[in-house]
């Protein structure tokens, strides 16, 4: 494997020929914001977040995608890379309802973080407040569309990792939206084997457990009247009976 | 002269004001050096002329909103877009994928314990505007504060640094929704 040498933000660097410059920089510790992008994942540069600029040609490169050549000069964090990320972020909130206060994920959302990153103080673009749907008739998650930023990690993690493919896109430009099942309702779905993969990897609420929100939980009380019994009855082992 | 100081409340919770309030102790330095001339936590019923700052709590969401939004910019040099609601939206926001007249009916007819009745039947009355909108969206707004609500150390930063003739800049650790 060839070893070649370039610039990052005007220091020189060294890498192998199949390395990204996102791999580059993350090894470097040069921040570059992701979203799309998850380690354990195919990349698809879908999110535009990690655009860099590569000195003689006018096309900006997903860092996440494109690989360094010999003396190649790149560029993470100008002026014009930074408005262009504020504008995206911008564009993800404008698009979506995401009401931060009562959002599950409120605190450890990766949207949110991208949004202190970029500076994000307002949203200069005007909200278009549009209506998604929500579904939550799986037994154990729910997807609230209203929260989905289309990173697509949800449609390749059940691909790539549980191969089970339920999710996909559908819709066109404004209207995009995750469907499961060829658009069916996710409770009736006959591939999702109901790992919780796809909750696990979404980087905002748009994908999370039944149970997390206000008034969802129920207390289990049935294991009380089995300890109570397990002795006279001389049964150690719960039945799913009384652990109801 | 004191700086002349004004917070309203336009579509929100009043949870900003109550936070405003957490400033504890610091309300008292803070009343030596302002002039709070018009506030909901003070009984002035008309938003006065000559206002240095107002810290506008909520969206924009009825037509007495709007018109308060206006008046306040006729009247504020400074206008702080105060909490989540006056800045994104947010909660006051999640009516809007609903007609007016789908939440007026589910409110006040659909909840009613007693007299059900639409406010949209009393001209007096504020009516909803179509969908409910951050602050910015109506009116030209100089500073934002985050939060649901903020804290009381992002509004006595704000506010300390107008009071330093600073527009403020909030540092990384004050950008925080929800």
């Amino acid at each position: 494997m060839a070893i070649i040498t370039f610039s990052i933000d005007g220091e020189h660097y060294s890498a192998r020929e199949d390395q990204t410059i996102l791999e580059i920089a993350r090894e470097h510790k040069i921040p570059i914001p992701t979203l799309c992008h998850l380690d354990g994942l195919s990349t698809v540069g879908a999110c535009r977040l990690c655009l860099v600029e590569i000195e003689g040609s006018a096309k900006l490169q997903p860092a996440c995608t494109a690989k360094p050549v010999e003396g190649m000069v790149i560029r993470t964090n100008t002026d014009r890379l930074k408005k262009y990320r504020r504008t995206i972020v911008e564009l993800l909130a404008s698009e979506g309802n995401h009401q931060c206060a009562v959002c599950v994920v409120n605190g450890h959302c990766e949207l949110q973080n991208l949004a202190y990153e970029v500076g994000l103080d307002h949203v200069r673009v005007p909200y278009l407040f549009p209506s998604k749907r929500l579904d939550a008739t799986h037994k154990d998650f729910v997807i609230d569309r209203n929260r989905c930023v289309l990173c697509t990690r949800c449609v390749r993690v059940c691909h790539e990792v549980e191969g089970a493919h339920v999710w996909d896109i559908g819709g066109r430009g404004i209207n995009c939206e995750i469907i499961g099942d060829m658009n069916q309702p996710w409770g009736e779905s006959e591939s999702c084997t109901s790992c919780g993969k796809c909750v696990r990897v979404c980087p905002t609420g748009a994908l999370f457990e039944k149970g997390a929100t206000v008034g969802e939980m129920h207390k289990e009380r049935g294991f009380l009247k089995y300890i109570v019994t397990a002795r006279n009855k001389q049964q150690w082992i719960a039945t799913a009976h009384e652990e109801e | 002269m004191k700086p002349r100081v004004a917070t309203a409340w336009l579509g929100g919770c009043s949870g900003c004001h109550m936070s405003f309030l957490d400033m504890d102790e610091r309300l008292i330095e803070l009343a030596d050096r302002i002039e709070l001339v018009y506030s909901p936590i003070a009984d002035v019923k008309e938003f006065p002329p000559n206002v240095d700052v107002a810290l506008v709590e909520g969206a924009v969401t009825n037509s007495e909103n709007h018109e308060m939004a206006h008046i306040i910019r006729r009247n504020a040099r400074f206008v702080v877009s105060f909490g989540d609601c006056a800045t994104t939206g947010n909660v006051t926001a999640m009516r809007n994928r609903f007609t007016s007249e789908q939440i007026q009916q589910r409110a006040y007819i659909e909840l009613a314990d007693l007299n059900p009745q639409l406010p949209s039947e009393y001209t007096t009355l504020a009516q909803l505007l179509t969908t409910a909108r951050p602050l910015h969206e109506v009116i030209p707004v100089d500073a934002y504060l985050h939060g649901c609500p903020p804290t009381a150390d992002q509004i006595w930063f704000t506010v300390s640094e107008l009071l330093a003739g600073r527009v403020p800049v909030l540092p990384p650790a004050y950008l925080r929704y929800g």
